[in-house]
């Protein structure tokens, strides 16, 4: 067990100085790694307040029945009592306008807004989930709903909130493309790295299969040149990362503070910013494996 | 310890290297290999630890058949034989010390006992006070030392040298060829590929003579 330690310990001293040795060629390799990882890194950024968004609203169809401003509460439970009765309706939950209002006040920037107001300019409402959400289906119940006593409009409010969710779906697939084709791009600079290591250090090799080195003992060195290199430039992706969204924050504050919002585009998580750099090591690692697996059985004592 | 039955080795191009070579080597002998340059010496050397495959016939090595021997199983093998490589495959960008410390650092030694075997194996050879040189700053008599004692720092059983003496002054052959002895005086087995009859008859030992692909044995005395 010593033994295995120490041999890892020196395969990754071993790599640690082969990285060292290699100056601009190593900071060019990681620097490349660390943009590349960086530009999905920027994404999940950027989508991560929409998620938190599309988290808090409803994206099953709905229907939001507004009653006429001057109904009373006796109004509603009646018109509440007519909307569970219907077999078409699966739910009906009613939003007082009292409630409503409050709500409106909690939303960042409107508490002023709602304190000035002299009277509740709200009106009561119902949230109905249709048991057949098919569009001609709630569209007939819409204007079915339209005609009841009390009720001033019936909105089918679920449509931006699927629009926003089918936007940040294509935003996340095109993230994951993205993301997939730069991790082949760092497991393409990996390989290519280690490919030119084996070369440079061909008579080595050899000497060392000669001397009785096992292949083991060989491609370790290569592997943790190939982690090393993934994980550091995982971690300057994260200094890039979080230092446009630094720079970014100064702009955004601004935007945001004239709207009474202190909206910020959010930093990774420690969890995230780990993950990012283990995955990178990870995709290094690949990169390293797939360089040794090729070359070095090409490099046989003559 | 050392047999070869029948073993032959053809090289692409159908050149045939060695033919239906048959051999045996106690533990502790001295064996010279003899011949013309492109006699196949270097290729029957090669064969032991296994650098080269047989074509045909089996080598067995310490009661191990080479040529059916998994590949994963070679560097163990390797360990337990010294060679010295006709162009010595030094490692110049490294000192003395270290290209001496090169096999132990895949042995299972720990860091003091193999410091310690790399100086005594580089004391062996009058290198001791050379080891921070790199191999460029040394003569070629020193630095075939240090070929020397780079392949007997794991303190092989079997040591083989392709042409040790090629290219050193007389000095520094009878150096080279005193220090082989000494090994063979503590029981290591050794095959010498040489051209040099005179030193074949200087040392004794069975001498192999190979042509043409063939090998026939011969007393020292007769090498001439």
């Amino acid at each position: 067990m010593r033994s295995w330690l120490r041999h890892h310990r020196m395969a990754f001293n071993s790599a640690a100085r082969k990285l060292a040795a290699q100056k601009s060629a190593a900071f060019a390799s990681v620097l490349a790694i660390g943009i590349a990882i960086s530009l999905p890194l920027a994404g999940y950024i950027l989508l991560e307040p929409l998620r938190g968004l599309l988290g808090r609203v409803a994206l099953e169809p709905q229907l939001t029945v507004f009653m006429k401003q001057s109904a009373k509460r006796d109004d509603a439970d009646a018109l509440g009592r007519t909307l569970r009765g219907d077999v078409r309706i699966g739910s009906a939950r009613l939003i007082a306008k009292e409630a409503a209002l409050k709500e409106l006040a909690s939303v960042e920037g409107m508490a002023d807004v709602v304190s000035v107001l002299a009277i509740n300019p709200l009106p009561d409402a119902y949230v109905v989930r249709a048991r057949d959400t098919a569009p001609e289906s709630m569209e007939r119940l819409a204007s079915e709903l339209q005609a009841l006593p009390g009720v001033e409009r019936v909105h089918a409010d679920s449509l931006w909130a699927r629009r926003l969710a089918s936007i940040a779906a294509i935003g996340r697939v095109a993230l994951m493309i993205l993301s997939t084709l730069l991790g082949f791009g760092l497991i393409a600079v990996t390989f290519n790295t280690i490919r030119l290591q084996i070369l440079t250090l061909r008579d080595e090799i050899e000497v060392s299969k000669l001397l009785g080195a096992t292949d083991g003992y060989i491609r370790r060195p290569y592997y943790y040149l190939g982690v090393l290199q993934g994980a550091i430039g995982g971690a300057i992706a994260l200094i890039i990362v979080l230092t446009g969204t630094y720079i970014m924050n100064l702009e955004v504050g601004v935007l945001a503070d004239s709207y009474g919002s202190s909206f910020r585009l959010p930093f990774p998580p420690l969890a995230d910013a780990v993950s990012v750099i283990v995955y990178a090591g990870l995709l290094g690692w690949l990169g390293a494996h797939l360089s040794v697996s090729r070359h070095l059985r090409d490099i046989e004592p003559s | 310890m050392i047999s070869f039955d029948s073993v032959s080795k053809r090289y692409p191009g159908n050149r045939e290297a060695l033919s239906r070579v048959t051999f045996s080597v106690d533990n502790g002998e001295m064996i010279f290999i003899t011949g013309h340059s492109g006699a196949g010496k270097s290729t029957l050397l090669k064969l032991i630890p296994a650098i080269e495959r047989p074509t045909s016939g089996s080598v067995v090595v310490q009661g191990q058949n080479i040529s059916a021997m998994k590949a994963s199983a070679l560097p163990y093998l390797r360990r337990s034989i010294g060679v010295v490589f006709q162009d010595q495959k030094l490692l110049h960008d490294r000192n003395v010390y270290e290209n001496v410390m090169l096999p132990l650092a895949f042995s299972d030694h720990a860091p003091k006992e193999a410091a310690r075997r790399a100086r005594a194996a580089l004391d062996k050879v009058g290198l001791l006070d050379r080891e921070l040189s790199h191999p460029i700053q040394l003569s070629g008599g020193e630095q075939q030392r240090l070929a020397i004692a780079r392949a007997v720092v794991n303190r092989p059983s079997i040591l083989i040298a392709d042409e040790p003496t090629a290219n050193l002054d007389d000095d520094s052959a009878r150096i080279v060829m005193e220090i082989f002895l000494s090994f063979h005086q503590v029981g290591v087995t050794i095959l010498l590929a040489s051209h040099d009859q005179a030193m074949m008859r200087r040392y004794g030992g069975r001498v192999f003579a190979l042509a043409g692909g063939k090998l026939t044995e011969r007393p020292a005395e007769a090498a001439a």
